[in-house]
């Protein structure tokens, strides 16, 4: 139950830097009228990030993956539910290697 | 708030199978507090990685947040700065995808949401550690980062109303995201093939207003 001093150190730096592209944006951004072009892209960015993630993260999986995420996403279409998609990913992926 | 539990769960297990003290895993999903990033942190920590280079992967990976926060920034221009401050520190993929679906925020509203997402985490990481032992196969586990990935994407693509824009974006992303991986494998992978992905998306988008005025 002991915290090691280099994983605490390790663990506030990377808050440090997770924190700095978190609060600049909304603290920086929402002062300003942001022209419509830009609303617009940034409608498509959590689509864009997610995708490019996935797609990499099933690189490093194995021939699992793929099948598993295909029926992952067949159960988040039809249940919309996070909880259900990943249970349903996880199991799929256990199933299939 | 249930797709905290199975993400955080497999965080708890995979740390725990790692060596980390509950301790540890508490301050790293409370102060870090943040599902991909910890995944990484712990991967590369077994691996042996100096810290910082960890620092770093975590800074990149991390850096897709600015996207996130520029996005919301409109829907909480009516919150003080110092509010927003606090609120941004615990902005997450997914409470990004839950706020981003409602108009105006009020900060009320963004800190129960964070709050709520916050300690569900922090829970279901010691859970998912405490239960570390029982797990066998943390590979499976692990999978549940992707799992949750592909149900937020199908979330995010059911709510764009142009189908085919949301298919080219999700295509050309995950396209570029592999291509830009296989030669410069990092992080810098996912922040530019999301960079081309959205900005066909506008340009596409752009180009079908055109079209039909």
């Amino acid at each position: 139950m002991e915290i090691r001093p280099e994983f605490l150190g390790l663990v506030l730096a990377c808050a440090l830097v997770t924190a700095i592209p978190r609060v600049l944006p909304l603290v920086a951004l929402s002062r300003l009228e942001l022209p419509a072009w830009l609303l617009d892209w940034l409608r498509y960015v959590p689509l864009a990030v997610l995708s490019a993630l996935l797609a990499i993260e099933l690189l490093s999986a194995g021939r699992a993956g793929l099948p598993a995420i295909a029926f992952a996403f067949a159960v988040a279409a039809m249940t919309r539910s996070l909880f259900g998609t990943t249970v349903a990913g996880v199991a799929a992926f256990w199933a299939l290697s | 708030m249930l797709g905290y539990l199975g993400i955080g769960f497999a965080a708890g297990v995979v740390e725990r199978a790692a060596g980390m003290s509950y301790a540890e895993i508490l301050l790293l999903s409370m102060v870090l507090y943040a599902g991909s990033a910890q995944f990484v942190l712990t991967s590369m920590l077994t691996l042996g990685t100096p810290a910082p280079a960890i620092v770093l992967t975590v800074f990149f990976l991390n850096l897709r947040h600015l996207l996130l926060s520029a996005a919301l920034a409109p829907a909480l221009r009516a919150v003080p700065a110092w509010k927003n401050a606090l609120l941004g520190l615990q902005l997450t993929d997914e409470t990004f995808v839950v706020a981003s679906s409602r108009g105006q925020l009020s900060a009320a509203w963004m800190a129960g949401l964070n709050l709520a997402a916050w300690s569900t985490w922090a829970v279901a990481n010691v859970a998912g550690a405490a239960l570390s032992g029982y797990a066998g196969d943390t590979r499976a586990l692990a999978f549940a980062l992707p799992g949750m990935f592909a149900g937020l994407l199908m979330l995010q693509f059911l709510s764009h109303r142009v189908r085919f824009i949301a298919l080219t974006v999700i295509a050309l992303s995950a396209g570029c995201g592999v291509a830009i991986h296989q030669v410069f494998p990092g992080p810098w992978a996912v922040v530019g093939a999301a960079l081309l992905g959205a900005s066909a998306g506008l340009a596409l988008q752009r180009w079908r207003s055109a079209r039909n005025s």
